[in-house]
């Protein structure tokens, strides 16, 4: 036993530290005077609590710092919640950090328009024109470039390779009639095809998302979103295929129960080989492997299928990344960061040990995972990009495409009703 | 809530009057009233404040919220009337989260209370291990809504958890099923749960209740010839009421502000079939982000606990609040 008033003690000082930490941080956000002594100090605001990429990015801005002596880097790091409320606050307060984590899409546009985003079209121009195409995607607003990636990924289906053999399936399938073929013959093999995380929604959101990119073409969900009017005959398709693919019973039993990462959820039961395949994003080898055992070299990779007779191609993905952007105003030197941090060197740093998707294309080298080395082709290859819903859209639409899904699959909505849903909430979101 | 079982007048300031007071003394006693009231005023002024700032405000402040459509940050501006009730009331979720609201009342009231009575007749008896048992059924009480809400998604997992491995092994495979993850189950398998975990918090009230029964009563109803039933019936009962009564309305708002355990096993689902109140809030509040219309729920929420609890002060605990049964009314202490 310690000593428990000691301890005591220590966690009162730390949480009053805590306390005292959070109000600095409310009083700041885009204050980068240049000091007395000529150092700038920016300010870099960014969601790496967990390690290895905690340590790997202080390093990096040690780094930086003794290349530029004159520029002083401030880290502030918040956990992924905690920094998506405290930038809404901030947003609306006007006042943005100098160096700021973006998603991209839906949330930074209304950053721009409130003219809070500095546009780094021309100031970024020599360098940035050479990065993956794909991961600039997500920060593009009309033509301008608001901000610069340092990750990337899609989401695709993963696959256990024995269970595919086992089936008779010696490629995987590239249209959705072969892949509900597919499916079928993985049933009357005795493997469950799919497992799904039906208690937390957005994997089945997956689903309706790529289908409705490949009935209705790469540009539509964002159409729709822009329009808020998802009541198209397209997305009404979208939602009678996925309900084909209900139809054939292909998930694991008690799937509408199961979360994602926990030991009975879906990752683990395709890590543990209990199903064949799940549609998650780049991420599913390391979550398969955390909370299943993994399947290391059995795993495979392949897009999600097209759809016969449908607007979209297999090559238009659907994913997301991360990125920084600027305050307006901010420093030179917080431009000269953005170059420092999406130069090869350090990219290489980051794929190799915080197990980022390069997105500077001189940086593949570093990338020695097969299949992350699958999505990187797939990723290279891209003819059109949908950013992650929840960032695209406004929370409540995002949630509601979630909910709705969720009850198609679960067999209380019909794949209109789905539509009209989407809809209603889009139009009551100002 | 509680401090409105402690009404006790007979305490407050000048409660310790002295008897009628001679004419010159009147002066001297009117300053010492004064001096008596400032010092509960000085008193309570902080507490007042902190009352005021953690629960009054905000409760008033989400009633005028609620009138608005509102993504939580900067001021309400957008007034939309009486729109959010509106859409709440005409919403099948939260049409569904009253109903199993009350399905969870009324299973409490006649399962769970029933069970946790039993349990405590049975363990005021003597017996071996008494202590041990006792215990043992207020453990899970004591345990977090959280920890509880893992462990028994794990008891429960379709298949693999413990629950259907037990079952299987005795050769009832076919009694188990989706448990939560079944739409029809799913109430039912939460209601275990919170039997489980609460009912050995209303047992120890009951067991205390039980305590306070003078044994006198008990051997003279025997010495009378009553049976063990008519004992129950005539005697533990009756004078086990106010517990019994407190009991409930612990349990049933316990069951209209249920939130912990189903967010953790179900977050509400499958498909909303085990979706509360509260859980509905936290949906629109955090996730959507429409402030404006979860503050609608929580009023709404409010509104029935309000309710319920004054309606149940005035008509069931009003005898319990006049002073304990046990002494004669009007009789004095």
């Amino acid at each position: 036993m310690g000593d428990p008033a000691l301890s005591r003690r220590n966690f009162m000082a730390a949480s009053a530290a805590a306390g005292l930490g959070m109000t600095a941080l409310s009083g700041c956000g885009g204050d980068s005077d240049a000091g007395s002594s000529g150092t700038t100090t920016v300010e870099w605001w960014n969601i790496s609590t967990t390690q290895p990429t905690k340590d790997v990015w202080d390093a990096l801005a040690k780094q930086f710092e003794a290349e530029n002596p004159k520029v002083k880097i401030k880290i502030v790091q918040l956990e992924n919640d905690a920094y998506k409320s405290k930038m809404t606050a901030l947003t609306a307060s006007g006042k943005l950090p100098d160096i700021f984590h973006t998603w991209g899409g839906g949330v930074l546009r209304q950053q721009v328009d409130a003219g809070l985003v500095e546009d780094l079209t021309e100031r970024t121009k020599p360098w940035a024109d050479g990065l993956l195409p794909v991961a600039k995607e997500p920060y593009l607003v009309g033509d301008a470039v608001y901000g610069i990636p340092f990750d990337i990924g899609m989401v695709g289906f993963w696959y256990n390779k024995a269970h595919f053999e086992k089936a008779g399936i010696t490629t995987p399938p590239t249209t959705w009639s072969g892949f509900l073929d597919a499916v079928r013959a993985l049933k009357s093999s005795g493997t469950t095809p799919i497992a799904l995380a039906g208690k937390e929604k957005w994997p089945g959101m997956y689903y309706w998302a790529y289908l409705a990119m490949r009935t209705a073409g790469a540009d539509a969900l964002q159409k729709a979103g822009d329009d808020k009017d998802f009541t198209g005959e397209d997305f009404v398709q979208a939602g009678q295929h996925l309900q084909e693919l209900v139809d054939l019973q292909p998930f694991q039993k008690g799937f509408l129960g199961a979360a994602y990462s926990t030991p009975t959820g879906q990752a683990a039961t395709v890590g543990n080989g209990k199903a064949a395949m799940e549609l998650m994003g780049q991420w599913a080898p390391v979550v398969e492997a955390d909370a299943g055992k993994g399947l290391g070299d059995g795993l495979g990779f392949f897009p999600f299928p097209g759809v016969e007779g449908g607007k979209g191609a297999i090559t238009e993905v659907f994913g997301g990344g991360g990125g920084h952007a600027l305050r307006r105003g901010a420093p030179q030197a917080a431009v000269d960061f953005l170059k420092f941090f999406a130069s090869a060197a350090t990219d290489r740093e980051l794929v190799r040990k915080t197990g980022v998707l390069p997105v500077v294309p001189a940086a593949e080298d570093a990338l020695a995972d097969p299949n992350l080395q699958a999505v990187q082709k797939q990723l290279k290859g891209t003819t059109g990009f949908q950013l992650y819903l929840d960032q695209a859209y406004a929370p409540a639409v995002g949630q509601e495409v979630n909910d709705s899904v969720a009850a198609l699959i679960a067999g209380s909505k019909s794949p209109r009703q789905v539509a009209e849903s989407i809809t209603k909430t889009a139009k009551e979101e100002q | 809530m509680t401090s409105t079982f402690l009404p006790d007048r007979r305490t407050g300031p000048g409660a310790a009057a002295p008897p009628p007071p001679a004419a010159g003394a009147d002066r001297g006693r009117a300053r010492r009233r004064a001096v008596h009231w400032l010092t509960a005023v000085g008193f309570q002024i902080p507490a007042l404040i902190l009352f005021m700032v953690l629960v009054l405000l905000p409760i008033l402040f989400a009633l005028y919220a609620a009138f608005f459509r509102w993504g939580g940050f900067g001021m309400p501006s957008d007034y939309i009337g009486t729109e959010n009730f509106s859409r709440l009331f005409a919403d099948p979720v939260f049409l569904g989260d009253l109903w199993r609201c009350l399905l969870l009342v009324v299973l409490s009231l006649a399962l769970q209370l029933p069970f946790a009575l039993a349990m405590a007749v049975l363990l005021n008896q003597r017996m071996r291990g008494r202590a041990v048992y006792r215990m043992l059924f207020f453990a899970p009480y004591v345990l977090s809504e959280a920890i509880t809400g893992v462990l028994f998604s794990m008891i429960f997992a379709p298949g693999d958890g413990l629950a259907d491995q037990v079952l299987g092994s005795i050769g009832l495979g076919g009694v188990g099923g989706e448990w939560f993850a079944d739409p029809s189950m799913v109430m039912a398998t939460l209601f275990l749960v919170m039997t489980w975990k609460y009912f050995g918090f209303h047992m120890m009230l009951y067991l205390a209740g039980l305590q306070s029964i003078p044994k006198e009563l008990n051997e003279a109803a025997l010495i009378d010839g009553a049976n063990a039933w008519q004992r129950l019936r005539s005697v533990t009962l009756p004078l086990l009421a106010p517990t019994l009564r407190i009991s409930v309305f612990l349990s049933v708002i316990g069951a209209i502000q249920l939130f912990d355990l189903v967010w953790v096993i179900t977050q509400g689902g499958p498909d909303h079939h085990s979706e509360t109140m509260a859980v509905t809030l936290f949906q629109f509040g955090f996730k959507r982000y429409q402030v404006g219309y979860a503050s609608a729920i929580s009023v709404v929420m409010f509104g029935i606990s309000l309710v319920f609890a004054l309606a149940y002060q005035r008509f069931v605990l009003r005898r319990d609040l006049q002073g304990a049964t046990t002494t004669m009314r009007g009789g004095g202490t």
